[in-house]
């Protein structure tokens, strides 16, 4: 049986990077008393699945992992066994029953949301100006970007990787392309804009928290963004 | 939401933020407000190692039980944050609150190892406590140390308030509640250490007063005030069934050196190898019982969700339990995904099958310590290991699919010969020959590996051999290089491999562990010079040090190659530590005429530890 889990990663979670996050939901799994799947031979490891990584310093509200169990409590149950064996920062806030044939988060995510803004000593000094010429930058129909890759940096064009982007009183709302097909940081967003406006953007001006990740469950190029928590039932 | 000592831009430009963060599970949450005793436990290296470490834990729980006292963790900061933290004035601070370690009431720093005692400095240092004890104040936490260096604890004599002298669950206790006394009459620093002085176990090296002869050699050691007892007897716990072990581990978010659940199943050790201090100063053995150990072992595995568990004691193997614990955790675990990780077992059958059934044979190797490469020098050190014995288990071993064998030794042992060097190669070699004795070759899964490491060795207070001379760094790399050119004679060189230990760290190893206080004034001017993180190689500045041994004026060679007499008065005389000086020099005449020394099990030795009232001096005679 699939399962899928919603959790948030807060506070000084943030601090805590992907690889040791995984580790920390291991034990999870076995502390919570979870019935889950483990895969065959000599060391055995428990099936599960992370959505896609969330980078060391960035908060969320909308993280994901998928799991394989056996047999399981109702959904109430199982957050409440799980909540109560997490830490401060770490929450589960849905457990929901995936279909059969349902792709993994991992394989299904398109896009993500998220909410950024400039630590105080950061802020812009004309949030005004900022604003307006930022919405005006988007206007434009492509905009290029150096993107680092393994075999050195390539240049792309992010403006269709950027889904939506609203800008209100020190905080930019952002709907991005996430996922293995096209990837896109909100950083590079602001950056692509200060670069074009002949201003830098300082390491760790920007405050960030991803909102949710969603699947485009959309045909013939048409998009259709679905939470990743909406491709699963709550268990009675 | 938690509040951190580290701004977001430091946490993010710095390596492994979850070093200083806290919030892993289990960490104790208490307002600090409502206790009457802040304590800050240290352990003075990174977190990785101090995290797995099980004495500071157990420490922790026992402290944090009293509901008058919050004990919370500092560690070492690596040498990046230590940079920051100079640069712009932050003072080092705890995981749980985060609070600056000098308003705490104590600073507990435990002491595993000497090449840890720069970052006992740094600690203080970045903590804004002055370093000596005489420069405190009466808002300064009282300094206190314990752990196996604090058996010899005079090279560290000004930097501490207190030492503590033996296991930490017997009298800490009463030192708190001393301390509570002082605090609520509103007594000074002085009149608690004072009050401190008399509990057993605890030394405060300001009460005492050394004076020397003429060529360095400590002539008195006594007491300077009134009330104070020339001698500082350890404290054991003599059933160890009566004290609680760890029943919340923390579980750290980053991967730590023992990331999993570490079970002790007893304390001391029979054997009495001569050069072993942890083998001498925690007697007696004292186990666990069986039934104690299942109830931790469960109890630990489910609250952590670590999915191994490790027994740790020096010599597993003598546990008179073994089998049915270890049958306990196979039928218990094991089909729970749960890994069984036995360290220190001696090869022999019963333990080549506990084997192969929790470990893949195919990516495990076996480790023998036979720690001397002739019968003769293994008599002299007192290892009961015989190369009949070896070469047995190896055989074993290879029916049973191993073909990976990794072999411990030690260079420079007193009485060592070009005889005994040579043997490590022979012995390597022999274990090789028997791989492919043994194994037709149709069955033979590719070539058998030995690897062979000697590590030098040091001679450390309270064993046998706290009177032998040590080597010279020279001495040490010349016996090296005499192992291995002797490998490259050998007929299976290509299945053989052999390595050795940094000289010079182990030189000054040997000054640390059979210092004085006047070697405190070196420490503390290697660290103004910079010495930090001296246990990791790459961090490890010799120059620093000998230079800082010429600034004060100290002769290495006289804490290191001198043979001491038997009628020197040692740094450490002052503590009894249960062996008495009449069985070690027993002991290191025996050694002299390749005499073995039956274990506790065979017979009584006479050691002295039968006076603490408990454990294997006492087993089948109830």
């Amino acid at each position: 049986m699939k399962i899928r889990i919603k959790f948030t990663k807060q506070g000084t979670m943030k601090f805590i990077g992907h690889l040791d996050l995984m580790r920390f939901f291991q034990k999870v799994m076995r502390k919570a008393d979870v019935d889950i799947c483990y895969s065959e031979g000599f060391s055995p490891h428990q099936i599960m699945s992370f959505a896609a990584p969330l980078g060391v310093g960035l908060t969320s509200l909308g993280e994901y992992v998928d799991i394989e169990v056996n047999s399981t409590g109702s959904t109430t149950e199982m957050l409440a066994r799980i909540n109560a064996v997490m830490v401060e920062g770490i929450t589960a806030t849905a457990y929901k029953k995936l279909p059969d044939h349902a792709g993994s988060a991992m394989s299904m995510v398109a896009a993500a949301d998220y909410t950024t803004s400039f630590r105080t000593e950061y802020e812009p000094e004309d949030g005004k100006t900022f604003s307006a010429s930022f919405k005006e930058f988007l206007e434009n129909d492509e905009i290029w970007v150096k993107k680092k890759t393994k075999k050195g940096e390539k240049d792309v064009n992010i403006r269709p990787m950027i889904y939506s982007l609203n800008i209100g009183t020190n905080k930019i709302l952002m709907q991005l392309a996430t996922g293995s097909s096209a990837n896109l940081k909100p950083e590079m967003v602001v950056r692509a804009y200060l670069d074009a406006a002949g201003q830098e953007l300082a390491e760790f001006a920007m405050l960030i928290q991803r909102e949710d990740l969603y699947a485009d469950l959309g045909m013939d190029g048409q998009r259709r963004l679905v939470p990743l928590s909406r491709l699963g039932e709550d268990i009675e | 939401m938690r509040k951190l000592a580290l701004s977001d831009e430091i946490l993010l430009s710095i390596d492994k933020p979850a070093r200083y963060i806290g919030n892993e599970l289990n960490m104790v949450v208490k307002n600090p407000g409502m206790v009457d005793i802040r304590f800050a436990m240290c352990f003075p290296d990174v977190y990785e190692i101090g995290m797995s470490h099980m004495g500071i834990q157990i420490l922790y729980e026992m402290f944090n039980r009293r509901e008058d006292v919050y004990c919370e963790r500092v560690f070492s900061p690596w040498t990046d944050l230590d940079a920051v933290m100079r640069d712009k004035n932050i003072p080092l601070f705890s995981l749980e609150s985060q609070d600056p370690v000098k308003d705490f009431d104590f600073l507990g720093i435990t002491l595993q190892y000497e090449m840890c005692y720069t970052n006992i400095l740094q600690v203080l240092d970045l903590s804004h406590i002055p370093l000596r004890s005489k420069d405190r104040s009466e808002t300064d936490p009282i300094v206190i140390g314990g752990g196996p260096c604090a058996y010899n604890p005079e090279p560290l004599a000004p930097f501490f308030d207190l030492f503590y002298i033996g296991e930490g669950e017997a009298v800490y206790d009463e030192l708190l509640d001393a301390y509570k006394k002082i605090k609520q009459i509103g007594g000074s620093r002085e009149e608690f250490l004072m009050l401190a002085a008399v509990i057993p176990g605890i030394y405060v090296p300001a009460f005492y007063d050394v004076t020397y002869h003429d060529d360095g050699t400590i002539d008195t050691f006594r007491p300077n005030r009134k009330g104070i007892l020339p001698i500082v007897k350890k404290v054991v716990i003599s059933d160890v069934d009566t004290v609680k072990y760890i029943e919340k581990p923390l579980v750290p978010f980053i991967k730590v050196t023992q990331d999993r659940v570490v079970l002790e199943i007893q304390r001391g050790c029979i054997r009495g190898c001569r050069f072993c201090q942890a083998g001498n100063v925690y007697r007696p053995l004292r186990e666990h019982s069986l039934e104690y150990l299942k109830d931790y072992a469960s109890k630990m595995l489910k609250i952590t969700g670590h999915e191994e568990i490790s027994l740790s004691s020096l010599s597993s193997s003598d546990y008179s339990q073994l089998q049915e614990l270890v049958t306990f955790l196979i039928d218990e675990f094991k089909g729970k995904g749960v890994n069984i990780s036995l360290p220190s077992l001696r090869i022999d059958a019963f333990s080549l099958d506990v084997m192969s059934k929790v470990q893949d044979v195919k990516k495990s190797s076996l480790t023998f310590a036979p720690e001397a490469g002739s019968q003769r020098l293994r008599d002299v050190i007192n290892k009961g290991l015989t190369e009949e014995a070896i070469i047995r288990g190896a055989a074993e071993a290879f029916h049973g699919g191993w073909n990976r064998v990794k072999l411990y030794f030690m260079l420079g042992l007193p009485t060592e010969t070009v005889e005994d060097m040579e043997g490590i190669a022979l012995l390597s070699e022999k274990v090789a020959e028997t791989y492919y004795d043994e194994i037709p070759k149709e069955q033979r899964r590719g070539k058998v590996q030995v690897v062979a490491s000697s590590s030098f060795f040091v001679p450390k207070p309270f064993t046998p051999f706290q009177w032998a001379a040590m080597c010279t760094k020279e001495e040490f790399l010349e016996r090296a290089y005499i192992v291995k050119n002797k490998f490259r004679e050998m007929l299976n060189f290509k299945s053989l491999k052999y390595n050795w230990h940094e000289a010079d760290l182990t030189v000054l190893e040997g000054v640390l562990a059979r210092g004085d206080r006047k070697i405190a004034d070196v420490l503390e001017e290697a660290y103004r010079q910079g010495a930090l993180y001296d246990s990791w190689s790459e961090h490890f500045h010799n120059d620093i040090w000998l230079k800082a041994f010429e600034t004060c004026g100290i002769n290495m060679d006289f804490y290191t190659t001198r043979e001491r007499s038997l009628t020197e008065t040692f740094p450490w005389d002052f503590i009894d530590a249960g062996v008495t000086k009449e069985f070690l020099i027993r002991e290191w005449k025996l050694a002299g005429r390749q005499v073995v020394t039956p274990n506790c099990r065979q017979q009584c030795s006479g050691c002295g530890a039968k006076e603490f009232g408990g454990g294997v001096c006492y087993e089948d005679k109830n």
